[in-house]
């Protein structure tokens, strides 16, 4: 595998942090303010946009910055993992722009322009999460989010924001700081560096004790990723305005901690590694049990918002299991259904949003016969359901395919029964919201009077964002070549 | 010009501290300037003898021309060079921002304000550069007679706080006195290198065990490790906005080079290497000073007294880091010797800056500060960082070698003590953000009326004097962290002593 060197990774970065000047700047012109951060999230994508075709001719492109710790300098290299997760973020960051847009000036919200401020620094965070070169770089990003996104969760400044905030920092950065950080340290230690490598930097290098007390520091302290039991961070960070949620808590925070437990699995442990001592099995059973328990308690949420906030820890769970596997075709289940389940949760956040926004409700009890009311958002709704259950004609039914055939691939047989089993808890979870909007009689009376879905740059990019889910599973590219290309360079082959 | 930067840097403050002294009865408006000029030169002179030291090598220097042993030698390696750098750019800068501090508070002193700042400094700067041991006695009572003084300003009960310093200091000195006077007793020196010499052939002797003990002991005085802390807290509390944010960055820190001095070039580590119950009984008390700091300042309601205990917690780490035993617990006692001054300074900055808009610190007069002082407080934050230890500012960094100090000499209490001061240190910040962005709390639960926007509150931000040194200083932060790599390897690592692995 061939390097190019080149200082894009880098732009592609800072381009929103470049951003913040002018987006404080023009506080005072709400228009003028969000067409930087259009400006922003548009030259993002197309740098990130621009990497794609040196990794499509099996090259990786590297950008070294500082070298601060000897074996530990800040430096980028984007892999195929790395563009798939870039491109999912950046492309997301647009929609959930224009969704910004209709929510928060739908709800006439205070502070738009700190709003707008975090927001761009926190895609620039998660970008470099994406392109971090070792786990030193990746920490300094996953802090910078976790930092970045406190004023965002706690956005409504009130008693209820004060105390879910306090819960979201005491799990983030309790975990990261007492338990990731401490692991780097020790795998440094070991191993005299921390760039990622496909055989995994600590291979050959600790014994199968540290490896086994490491490998779970790691998976609890990046504890973005939701695995049981440093989940409950995530539905208390639900009281954050919804494209908040949307972006952050149903992509980009939350896919961090995957990513960041993908690198720990392929960059810093080496599927080799991993395998001849077993240790993917034991992360994959934590991660079926986050599955099962995360899908029940799902099914008893009445807050729209906190049941896909309990799914979403459920299907991240999918993404660890899917790695933990080990097996190629489970790691590129895995890894692609951080793009299918990105498209197919955000819909469903932002047509949450979208009909607080419309109607000002918050619980599905209160939602019957709303399809009358809202038809397009429901069936955006639908669309973005039939996804994360993993469903044809959407997206999701590609990576679930693919973590099936890896669990066949593995020979676990046990594991297989928790996708199956936790498919059907999610269609039970979902599906009676839908049914409930379309076909049962409106429980107000105000939704007989005929189609009123609120401001357009609502429910207009939950549709959009629904297509793409559509569209990726007739043609999941190139998420499904980035995913193959970056678990054949593991030397694992298709 | 250059081959005198040595003397330039004691001689320049001292003389504009006179100056200062006589502009004080005559013109009290030219204090200020004077003053900046003298810690100018010496700032300067420092720099430039970092340049210096840095491509060329160590400096020596004859104070009047007399040779060692018997005349004073100053003599600056990597080690001070950069200690002294840092702790003038330190002086420097806050004396730039102290304009509006010292005029609100003490216009009808500023000669002597400004006189017993700059005689600090020198003080401060005399005891990093010097080679003498007996006359960094003298520099160590210059700068600790004029702290008290300083001290002794702050309204209240800071007299009482500043006499509780000046007892204990005190003592501290007269035990760091009585080490030297050992010293001299068996050898007949008190120039250092020479010391070194001379002191090999005895290293079994009980005297010089003693002197190391008084030596040391002394020095943990002065510089509030734990349990000898307890003057601290009350003394940088209550000293006025501007001396505080000198002294507590600088005082402790100078203390901590001149231990970590005394113990690689006085006594050396084949010395200290052989104090092994002292040793293990030092890494022990430096976990219970870390853990106490920070149990102390988990109890502080304000937040000059809360940033105080996390002085205290933060001595702890570097006299740990020195006393692991090895080289990368060495080099993160150095680091964060460093960074631990510019980031004490940034956040002691920050709350002279709320004191000087909101008269107060304690935690209820914080209300609505990221609304009316978003740039103290987006600094504030900053420093918070550093503390905490969040890449990429420097106080990272130097975490991360002393933990892996802690991890090469398996001190596991050592590595635990750091991480749960982090974990603290980010309750202790984030208590008091909360307060800032929180309250006053907005009406209501949330949804049913957040869009009642939170009681306007304008920005009134502190002088711009003020803000652009605090800004530097939070930059700083950053810059440092990101200077690491070459920090450790051009100034750190040349003066590892080849003793220790």
């Amino acid at each position: 595998m061939s390097l190019v060197h080149s200082i894009v990774p880098l732009l592609a970065v800072l381009v929103s942090l470049a951003a913040l000047p002018g987006i404080i700047l023009a506080r005072g012109r709400p228009n003028l303010r969000e067409t930087v951060t259009f400006a922003a999230a548009g030259l993002k994508l197309i740098l990130v946009a621009s990497l794609l075709p040196y990794l499509l001719n099996g090259q990786e492109v590297a950008c070294d910055l500082v070298r601060v710790l000897p074996g530990a300098p800040l430096a980028f290299k984007v892999d195929a993992f790395g563009l798939l997760f870039a491109l999912v973020s950046s492309s997301l960051w647009i929609v959930t722009s224009a969704y910004s847009i209709g929510y928060m000036r739908g709800l006439d919200e205070h502070s738009q322009t700190r709003y707008y401020c975090f927001f761009a620094v926190a895609l620039s965070a998660t970008i470099g999460v994406a392109f971090s070169a070792n786990l030193f770089t990746l920490y300094l990003f996953y802090e910078m989010l976790s930092l970045a996104t406190y004023p965002l969760v706690t956005h409504h400044q009130d008693a209820e924001a004060r105390t879910s905030g306090r819960k979201y920092l005491f799990y983030i950065m309790g975990t990261s700081i007492g338990l990731a950080l401490p692991a780097m340290i020790i795998a440094y230690q070991q191993a005299g560096t921390l760039a990622f490598s496909p055989a995994g930097f600590l291979a050959g290098k600790v014994s199968p004790l540290m490896a086994g007390v490491l490998l779970f520091m790691f998976i609890f302290g990046f504890a973005k990723a939701g695995m049981m039991p440093v989940h409950s961070w995530l539905p208390a960070a639900m009281v954050a305005p919804t494209p908040v949620s949307a972006l952050l808590h149903a992509v980009a925070v939350v896919k961090v901690g995957v990513f960041c437990i993908l690198r720990v699995i392929t960059g810093v442990f080496g599927v080799g590694l991993l395998k001849s001592l077993d240790l993917g099995l034991a992360v994959a059973w934590v991660a079926a049990f986050t599955i099962i328990v995360a899908s029940l308690i799902a099914l008893s949420q009445d807050g729209l918002k906190r049941r896909l906030a309990f799914s979403t820890i459920g299907q991240l769970s999918y993404i660890v299991l899917g790695l933990a596997l080990l097996s190629p075709k489970g790691m590129i289940g895995g890894s692609l259904h951080i793009a299918m389940h990105a498209f197919g949760k955000i819909t469903l956040f932002m047509c949450a949003g979208a009909i607080f926004v419309a109607t000002g409700k918050k619980n599905i009890s209160e939602m019957t016969g709303i399809g009358k009311r809202m038809p397009w958002t429901m069936a955006a709704f639908l669309v973005g359901s039939l996804s994360v259950i993993g469903l044809p004609p959407a997206g999701g039914f590609i990576s679930k395919w693919y973590l099936v055939l890896g669990c066949l691939q593995a020979g676990s047989i046990g594991l297989l029964v928790v996708l199956l089993v936790s498919s059907l808890l999610n269609a039970a979870y979902f599906l009676p919201i839908v049914y409930r909007a379309y076909f049962k009689p409106p429980s107000e009376a105000a939704w007989l009077e005929g189609r009123h879905e609120g401001p357009a740059a609502a429910w207009v990019p939950p549709l959009i964002t629904a297509a793409c889910s559509l569209i990726l599973f007739f043609y999941p590219q190139p998420f499904l070549r980035l995913a193959q290309m970056a678990v054949a360079g593991l030397g694992g082959g298709q | 010009m250059t081959q005198h930067f040595p003397a330039l840097l004691v001689t320049a403050p001292l003389l504009c501290a006179l100056l200062v002294s006589i502009a004080g009865w005559l013109r009290p408006r030219l204090c200020l300037p004077i003053a900046l000029v003298g810690l100018g030169v010496a700032t300067l002179a420092a720099t430039g003898m970092l340049a210096q030291v840095l491509t060329s090598g160590p400096i020596g220097y004859r104070l009047g021309g007399w040779d060692p042993p018997w005349g004073i030698y100053y003599f600056l390696d990597q080690l001070n060079a950069v200690v002294a750098a840092v702790v003038a750019w330190v002086a420097l800068v806050n004396l730039a921002a102290s304009h509006r501090a010292v005029q609100a508070d003490y216009e009808d002193k500023q000669g002597p304000f400004y006189t017993l700042y700059v005689l600090a400094v020198t003080g401060l700067l005399g005891m990093v550069a010097t080679g003498d041991a007996f006359n960094l006695y003298v520099l160590l009572e210059i700068s600790s007679l004029t702290g008290y003084a300083l001290i002794g300003l702050g309204p209240n009960r800071a007299p009482l706080s500043s006499l509780n310093y000046l007892f204990l200091g005190t003592i501290g000195a007269s035990f760091y006195l009585l080490g030297v006077g050992y010293l001299y007793i068996v050898t007949g020196s008190l120039n250092m290198a020479d010391l070194a010499e001379l002191l090999k052939p005895l290293y079994g002797s009980l005297a010089v065990t003693t002197a190391f003990s008084l030596i040391v002991v002394g020095l943990w005085m002065k510089m509030a490790f734990f349990p000898l802390h307890a003057w601290l807290p009350n003394a940088y509390s209550q000293a006025p906005g501007p001396a505080a944010s000198l002294l507590a960055p600088l005082m402790t820190k100078v203390m901590v080079y001149v231990m970590i001095r005394m113990m690689l070039s006085v006594f050396t580590v084949d010395f200290v290497g052989t104090q092994a119950v002292l040793q293990q009984a030092v890494g022990w008390l430096a976990v219970a000073a870390i853990v106490a700091g920070a149990l102390f300042a988990l109890a502080q309601r304000d937040l000059k007294r809360m940033l105080a205990y996390i002085v205290v917690g933060e001595v702890g780490y570097m006299v740990g880091g020195a006393w692991l035993g090895n080289r990368i617990g060495m080099t993160g006692a150095v680091l964060h010797l460093i960074n631990d001054a510019v980031m004490t300074f940034c956040v002691f900055l920050a709350a002279g800056c709320i004191f000087q808009k909101i008269r107060g610190t304690a935690f209820e007069d914080l209300q609505g500060l990221f609304k009316k002082m978003p740039w103290t407080m987006a600094a504030l934050a900053v420093g918070a960082l550093a503390i905490i230890g969040v890449p990429p500012t420097c106080g990272f960094f130097s975490k991360w070698y002393l933990i892996r100090g802690g991890l090469e000499a398996g001190h596991w209490g050592f590595v635990c003590a750091l991480l749960f001061s982090s974990l603290v240190n980010v309750v202790l910040f984030f208590r008091l953000f909360e307060i800032a962005f929180f309250e006053p709390m907005a009406e209501g639960n949330g949804h049913g009326d957040h869009h009642g926007h939170a009681p306007a509150v304008a920005i009134a931000e502190a002088p711009l004097s003020m803000l652009l040194p605090l800004m530097a200083a939070a930059l700083g932060l950053v810059a440092l962290g990101l200077a690491t790599g070459p920090l450790v390897k051009y100034v750190i690592t040349p003066v590892m002593p080849t003793g220790l692995w």
